[in-house]
């Protein structure tokens, strides 16, 4: 045993089992971006997981053959013990997590890497000789970057996690100078790691942690900037973050692996947060440096936009039984009266009938990229009926009814029509084009954006009030 | 306030201001409404169903004095001298065809709000009368010409015989004509349609009629209206009507012309010369018919045996559908004018529909109100302004982007010289790992995102390697600290596996 760990062999196989794992790792992102990969995907990803923990493990086991450590099996016995509390709790979250909820579970694991991250860190400082030199200097720039990295990532996630499931008031926390305070503390950061890298001994100590407050800081600053409407671009911006943190681990560790895969994760997110910032026609450099969608705060000029008409839900069910295609584009207000399941069999009842039901997804739809999709096949929906922005839109002329079921900023067509508008150019689902609208709502109460909606006043829309499972009931009975 | 629901004076009226629908929904606006007994009866609505509904029914000297009273007709001389001064009389007026009532009106110093003067916005839809009577007596009118007709409208293939479809001309494709298209085409006859606003031909033939063109010059409405055509206009429509007519087994003629005589279209002539058995319905009767041998609320049969239906009160023969549809739109109207919902009517001339629809008020005639540019006219003469072009930022200067990236080269390369080698080969590994993940992603399907995310999640707690190695360590705190971060990691790894796996568990295709 023991001279199988000391083998000079050993290395070469860790290094290769690395190598495989980082390629099982690209294979799972690359088989998660098709439907018909996906699963593949995951199972990569497992394996890849699998065979870079294990050789992790031998490796650790090596390394407790040098120099005077506490025996092997304490060493192993204590990371089983904690891998195994951490996969209960995750596996216990995973498994009871209604789907609903999903973004605030992302947001709180981001939270984990970013904690993970900080205290690698600090004890890749503690542990390491204080090397002189190029290489000392380079290392410490590593261990300061990765901590900081992470602890925003950490408070940062533990802001957006509140936020999503309003343990927090999702609107943006705007203090005055907000952007002057994120550049002071980010020179401040860069002042104390000019004091961090010179310092001899345990001194640095003081610099790292004092940045690392202000991190913690900033990270919880510029989530709290952001309004509750923008969260999905956050999480995907989190996510980059957080492979960013990983990174900057495997730089100060020396470990290929983990750069790769942060790295990765970290461009995967960026672009996902790019493309969502397409979708709502933001800068994606002023998502990064937060404070985004404050906007939100501005309600646009005040206009007349007259009457809205209400319809009552049996009126509803006759139309879509009457129509021969139907579009639902459902939002948040979906998720928040939990009405997929009604929606779903509503779906079924009138394809029965011969209606075809399609769905039209904005991608910024609900509060994280995809959380409509993800409500919708959970209710079992095919997701071949379900169909993005871009396939749906010119298809709107030549459908008989649109059902919006609490959407309301992905459909406000003041962004083409009102240059004045907060969310003025942001692509939109032109639902008004259809003969009919039916309007799923609450009240008359503006969107996340703050905006009024001008498509609640056009000639061919009508408001169907109340809770949106109860509403949805209602038709699926009246459909019979 | 007090909102009184008269009876109808008119003779033969069907009709009433509320139902026991709209009327409760007055009240839930703050007013108290009392209704006339027997307003409703002939059009379903009995004084036991107002009872029944929480509305008093009551005699009436105290609807005509309550503070509004509402009406379906004009009021006459009489019932104008029965109300109050000060109070508010709301009902069609025609006030640009009767100086008289808005004298009467003004001599008895109350105010008049006309429900046909409702400005034809988009916003006022929802209280424009005219538009929800014409749609309801556009329907009527192809049932009383089918009705008068000896034939199916359907055309069918039967061991009898072949039966052809019955063809159906609509002239004036406003609210009541695009019901008649509609009306007719369900029962199976073939409809051709014409109005003198060419911008309609789109909803004629989304209703299943076919539009009939003009060799001519075609006005655009500035007003949702049409208007009284030129000479030269009507002369080359003249023989195109007589063709049509005279092709046509049902003729509905819907030509209105606001404030003015209905203009005449069909001559005797065309009529001499129609099919025998054919029916005209003359849905202009009122305002002097579109047909030459039109008699209002009369039926006309020539000696040709044609048929002309001259009926005025198409939509009160659906009394209690055209009272609801009524009753909603004054409901809309109480909304508009009683902001408070407390029961109090405020008046607003900065409002073009309130400015538009009164008449009189303290005395004063109001009449005719500021003209008002209709939304629901397209306005070709001016430029198309309703999507304003993206503004453009002005292009970076690309010297930028070049000074940038040379700036960027001169730093690495110094870095790359005083650093180890060992830091520029994982370097080179950060950088092809990050163009790798850029091209692995930049295709991913929407719907997947979330999934996508999950996975990502789950593989950055991969920082779960740096906690192992490090628990070796002969240092309590680094040991402790170590744990911690192996625990939230795999909390991270197993989480977001397995949440992954459920959510693709989930897509499934039919």
């Amino acid at each position: 045993m023991n001279d199988l760990l000391t083998s000079d062999r050993l290395p070469g196989l860790i290094q290769a089992a690395y190598i495989l794992a980082a390629i099982l790792f690209i294979l799972a992102l690359g088989g998660l971006s098709k439907h018909e990969t996906a699963r593949r995907g995951n199972t990569f990803g497992m394996a890849g997981m699998g065979l870079a923990l294990g050789a992790t493990l031998v490796l650790a086991a090596r390394n407790s053959q040098y120099g005077d450590q506490r025996p092997l099996a304490v060493t192993l016995v204590m990371v089983v013990v904690a891998m195994a509390i951490g996969a209960v709790i995750g596996a216990w979250r995973a498994r009871t997590v209604e789907m609903t909820g999903m973004p605030e579970l992302v947001a709180i694991l981001h939270s984990f890497v970013g904690l993970a991250a900080v205290l690698v860190g600090f004890n890749s400082y503690l542990e390491a000789d204080h090397l002189s030199g190029s290489i000392g200097t380079i290392h410490d720039v590593e261990v300061f970057l990765g901590v900081f990295i992470g602890a925003v990532t950490f408070t940062g996630s533990i802001v957006a996690f509140l936020k999503l499931s309003a343990r927090m008031k999702s609107t943006p926390f705007a203090l005055p100078g907000r952007h002057l305070l994120n550049l002071g503390i980010l020179l401040a950061s860069a002042a104390l790691l000019a004091w961090f890298v010179p310092a001899e001994g345990d001194l640095g100590l003081v610099p790292l942690i004092l940045m690392t407050a202000l991190a913690l800081l900033l990270g919880f600053h510029l989530v709290a900037a952001i309004g509750g409407g923008d969260m999905p671009v956050v999480v995907s911006m989190l996510n980059s973050y957080s492979g960013w943190a990983a990174a900057a681990a495997g730089f100060m560790l020396d470990n290929d692996l983990l750069i790769i895969v942060g790295s990765l994760v970290g461009s995967s997110g960026a672009i996902l947060s790019y493309i969502m910032c397409t979708a709502m026609n933001r800068s994606f450099v002023s998502v990064i440096a937060g404070g985004f969608g404050s906007d939100g705060a501005v309600s646009g000029e005040e206009r007349d936009y007259g009457e809205h008409r209400e319809v009552q839900a049996d009126e509803v069910a006759e139309l879509l039984a009457d129509a021969k295609s139907v579009v639902i584009t459902p939002g948040y207000g979906m998720a928040v009266a939990q009405a997929q399941y009604p929606v779903a069999e509503m779906t079924k009842k009138l394809r029965d009938k011969g209606v075809d039901v399609r769905f039209g997804i904005h991608p910024v739809a609900g509060r994280l990229p995809g959380h409509m999709n993800v409500l919708l096949a959970e209710a079992k929906v095919p997701y071949d009926i379900v169909l993005e922005m871009d396939e749906i839109n010119e298809d709107f002329p030549d459908t008989d009814v649109v059902l919006v079921i609490g959407a309301n900023d992905t459909v406000n067509p003041a962004a083409l029509e009102e240059p004045g508008s907060p969310i003025a150019g942001m692509p939109v689902l032109e639902v008004w084009n259809a003969r009919d609208v039916i309007v799923f709502k609450r009240s008359m109460a503006t969107g996340y954006a703050g905006v009024q909606n001008p498509l609640f006043f056009k000639d061919n829309s009508r408001m169907l009030f109340g809770d949106a499972k109860d509403r949805v009931d209602d038709i699926v009975r009246a459909l019979g | 306030m007090r909102i009184g629901i008269p009876r109808e004076s008119r003779q033969g009226e069907t009709l009433v201001a509320a139902t026991t629908v709209t009327a409760a929904q007055l009240e839930s606006l703050g007013y108290e409404v009392v209704v006339e007994a027997g307003a409703g009866v002939a059009a379903d609505q009995t004084d036991e169903a107002f009872a029944a509904a929480g509305i008093r029914v009551t005699d009436a000297e105290e609807v005509w004095t309550s503070d509004v009273v509402i009406k379906v007709n004009a009021p006459t001389a009489d019932e104008i001298w029965k109300l109050r001064q000060g109070a508010t009389i709301v009902s069609l007026m025609a006030p640009g065809r009767s100086p008289k009532l808005i004298e009467q009106l003004q001599a008895q110093r109350v105010t008049g709000l006309a429900m046909d003067a409702v400005p034809r916005i988009s916003r006022a839809q929802a209280m424009d009368v005219l538009s929800s009577m014409a749609n309801v007596a556009g329907y009527r009118a192809v049932i009383e010409a089918a009705h008068e007709f000896g034939r199916q409208f359907t055309g069918q293939v039967t061991a009898a015989g072949k039966v052809p479809p019955a063809r159906v001309f609509v002239v004036g494709a406003g609210v009541a004509g695009l019901a008649a298209i509609g009306a007719a085409g369900a029962m199976g006859a073939v409809v051709r349609a014409f109005d003198v606003r060419p911008e309609v031909a789109e909803q004629v033939e989304s209703l299943g009629g076919q539009f009939v063109t003009v060799d001519m010059e075609q006005e655009v409405s500035s007003d949702g209206y049409a208007k009284e055509m030129t000479a030269e206009q009507e002369a080359a429509t003249a023989a195109m009507y007589d063709e049509e007519a005279r092709n046509a087994d049902i003729v509905i003629t819907t030509a209105l012309i606001p404030g003015r005589p209905a203009p005449q279209l069909i001559t005797a002539d065309t009529v001499a010369h129609m099919k025998t058995g054919s029916v005209v319905v003359d849905m202009a009767a009122a305002n002097g018919g579109n047909v030459a041998l039109t008699q209002a609320d009369e039926k006309v049969v020539t000696d040709n045996l044609v048929t002309i239906l001259g009926y005025t009160d198409l939509a009160g023969r659906l009394a209690a559908q055209t009272s609801q549809l009524y009753g909603t739109n004054i409901v809309n109207l109480f909304k508009l004018l009683t902001p408070g919902k407390d029961g109090e009517l405020v008046l607003d001339h900065e409002d073009v529909v309130q400015r538009g629809i009164t008449v009189t008020q303290d005395g004063e005639s109001l009449w005719p109100p500021p003209p008002v540019q209709v939304s629901a006219a397209p306005a070709a003469p001016a430029a198309p302004v309703a999507r304003p072009a993206p503004v453009e930022k002005p292009p970076a200067d690309p010297r930028r982007k070049v000074y940038a990236a040379a700036l960027g080269a001169v730093l690495f390369a110094l870095a790359a010289a005083y650093a180890p080698p060992s830091f520029l080969g994982h370097f080179t590994v950060f950088a092809l790992a990050i163009f790798v993940g850029y091209y692995v992603i930049s295709n991913v399907a929407h719907a997947l995102h979330t999934p996508l995310m999950a996975e990502t999640n789950a593989i950055s707690g991969i920082i779960l390697v740096g906690g192992i190695l490090q628990v070796g360590s002969d240092n309590p705190v680094i040991t402790t600290l170590a744990l911690v971060a192996v625990l939230v990691a795999s909390i991270n790894i197993f989480g977001g596996f397995l949440v992954t796996a459920r959510m693709l568990q989930m897509f499934r295709k039919d």
